[in-house]
C-alpha cells in the first residue's frame, strides 16, 4: 500500500464506530438514496410486466405481475454500495428470493446474465444469486420501488457492487459461461466485490 | 524490434500521483485544476478520473470527476471541481490546494459517457454538470471543427456559468433563477421550446447534472421523439 499522505488533509466525516466496519474501502456513507441510470427512465407498467428465467435451463419460468406477488414475499435488510463511492447503510427492500425463484428450474449453467426493460444488462454468476444472497424486490423501505430506483421490480444483490441490482429488471438467462454486461463491457468489474474494492477492469 | 526495451504500463487502474500545476477559478464556487501525470494516457472526452486523498491518520477518501480537458493536451488533465458544504474532497481542493501540490489519481475509466466523433450531437447541462460536455467541445473544437455539438446549458444565476469565454455563439443558455440584464434569451428550467430546435436531427444526447435535471431533460427529449437509446445520462445529487 501506498505511504502516500495528502498535505493538509484531515477527515470531515466521520462514521460511528458501530458502523465503521460496514463501509467498505474507499466508500462514503450517504442517507439519502442517489439516482445512476445510464440514460431515461423506462416506464413499465405492470399491466405487461413479467419476470422470466430462461436460458440455459430444464423449465423456463415466466411470472406475470399478480403471479409474482403470489410467491413467498420477504423483508431484506441490508446495506449497498454503490461504485461511485457512496453507501447506504440500513436500508431495506421487500421481494422474492431467487433461491425461491430457481425452484423447479433446473439451470444448467453456472452463470447469468440479468436483462432489464430498457435495455440493460449485468451478468452475475449463479453462486452469487444463490443461498439467500439476492432477490426480485418490488418494494423499498415498505413502499412500491420508485420508478428512478428500479420500478416496479429490481433485482438485489447486495453483497456485490449497486450496479449488480439490475433495475427495471425482466428477468435472468442462465448461460455456462461468464459474459460481461453494460456496465461490465464499459469499464466496471467483472464480479464488483465492495469489500475487495472490484470497481474497474484491473482491480 | 523497437520494442526490445519493456514498455511502461499504461493500462488505467494505476494510482499515480499526479501534481497540480495550475488552478482556474471558474466562478465563486467551482474551480479547475490542471495535473501533471507520470503516467498519462489519453482519455475519451467524457471519461473520469478517481482522487483518493489520505490523511496522516490513514483515512482515505475517494471521489470521481470528469475530465474537462481535451485529450490533445498530453500529460495533462484538467478536472472541476464543484465546491460542497457538506463535502469532504471538494472542500480540500479549494481551501487547501496549491499549485505544486501533489494528489493521488487513477484514470481514466468507464466507456459510455463518452464522445467518438459522432454528429450532430446534443449536448445539455446543468450547472456543474456541463464538466464532461466541455471535454466534448473542447477536442471537437481542435479536432473535428466541422462536426455539429450542440450546446444547451442550464445556470441558476449569471455567476454560475463555467467556462463563460468557451461557450460559443451557438449554445442555448438558460438561467433558471436570474438572468443577467438586459438578457433576452430563454429563462427557467429546460422545457420542451428550449430543447426542440438542438433536438431536431440530433443523433446522440449526452446529458448530465443533477438528478432532477438529468430526469427533466431526458424525458423531454424522449416527447420530442429521440430514442431512448440515444440519450445517455449522468446523474449527481440525492433524489431529494
Amino acid at each position: 500500500m501506498s505511504n502516500f499522505v495528502s498535505r493538509g488533509f484531515t477527515r470531515r466525516r466521520s462514521t460511528p464506530d458501530e458502523l465503521a466496519d460496514r463501509v467498505p474501502p474507499g466508500q462514503y456513507v450517504e442517507r439519502s438514496f442517489p439516482v445512476l441510470t445510464a440514460g431515461p427512465t423506462p416506464l413499465v407498467d405492470t399491466g405487461s410486466w413479467s419476470f422470466r428465467i430462461d436460458g440455459m435451463v430444464v423449465t423456463e419460468k415466466e411470472w406475470s405481475w399478480d403471479e409474482f406477488h403470489e410467491l413467498p414475499f420477504e423483508t431484506v435488510p441490508c446495506d449497498i454500495h454503490c461504485v461511485t463511492k457512496w453507501s447506504k447503510l440500513g436500508t431495506s427492500f421487500g421481494g422474492v428470493s431467487v433461491d425461491t425463484l430457481l425452484d423447479g428450474v433446473e439451470p444448467q449453467g453456472a452463470y447469468t446474465v440479468a436483462y432489464s426493460y430498457g435495455g440493460y444488462t449485468t451478468n452475475v454468476p449463479l453462486d452469487d444469486l444463490t443461498g439467500g444472497k439476492a432477490w426480485v424486490v418490488t418494494e423499498h423501505e415498505g413502499e412500491p420501488l420508485p420508478r428512478q430506483h428500479g420500478g416496479p421490480a429490481r433485482l438485489l444483490v447486495p453483497h456485490l457492487y449497486f450496479w449488480k441490482s439490475a433495475k427495471w429488471v425482466a428477468g435472468l438467462r442462465v448461460l455456462d459461461h461468464d459474459e460481461p454486461g453494460f456496465w461490465e463491457q464499459n469499464g466496471y468489474h467483472i464480479r464488483g466485490d465492495p469489500w475487495k474494492e472490484e470497481r474497474y477492469w484491473n482491480d | 524490434m523497437e520494442r526490445l526495451t519493456p514498455v511502461e504500463q499504461r493500462a488505467p487502474g494505476k494510482w499515480q500521483i499526479a501534481t497540480v500545476v495550475r488552478i482556474k477559478e471558474e466562478t465563486p464556487r467551482v474551480k479547475s485544476f490542471s495535473f501533471d501525470l507520470p503516467m498519462w494516457m489519453p482519455h475519451l472526452p467524457g471519461q473520469h478520473y478517481d482522487v483518493r486523498l489520505t490523511a496522516p491518520d490513514g483515512y482515505r477518501a475517494q471521489r470521481s470527476y470528469s475530465v474537462v480537458s481535451s485529450p490533445l493536451d498530453e500529460g495533462q488533465i484538467e478536472l472541476t471541481i464543484d465546491l460542497l458544504d457538506d463535502g469532504e474532497v471538494s472542500p480540500y481542493f479549494h481551501e487547501v490546494v496549491q499549485e505544486g501540490d501533489q494528489v493521488e489519481l487513477r484514470g481514466p475509466f468507464t466507456s459510455y459517457f463518452v464522445w467518438r466523433g459522432e454528429s450532430p450531437v446534443l449536448l445539455v447541462g446543468g450547472g456543474s454538470g456541463v464538466a464532461p460536455l466541455m471535454a466534448m467541445l473542447r477536442h471537437q473544437r481542435r479536432t473535428m471543427p466541422e462536426l455539429d455539438l450542440r450546446l444547451v446549458y442550464s445556470v441558476r444565476y449569471p455567476d454560475d456559468v463555467i467556462y463563460a469565454d468557451e461557450i460559443g455563439d451557438d449554445a442555448l443558455l438558460t438561467y433558471t433563477r436570474e438572468a443577467p440584464e438586459g438578457w433576452s434569451g430563454h429563462t427557467g428550467h429546460v422545457d420542451a421550446e428550449l430543447l426542440r430546435e438542438p433536438a431536431s436531427g440530433a443523433r446522440l444526447a449526452f446529458v448530465c447534472g443533477s438528478n432532477g435535471f438529468v430526469e427533466t431533460a431526458s424525458e423531454l427529449l424522449v416527447g420530442l421523439g429521440m430514442e431512448p437509446g440515444t440519450i445517455r445520462t449522468e446523474r449527481f445529487g440525492p433524489t431529494s
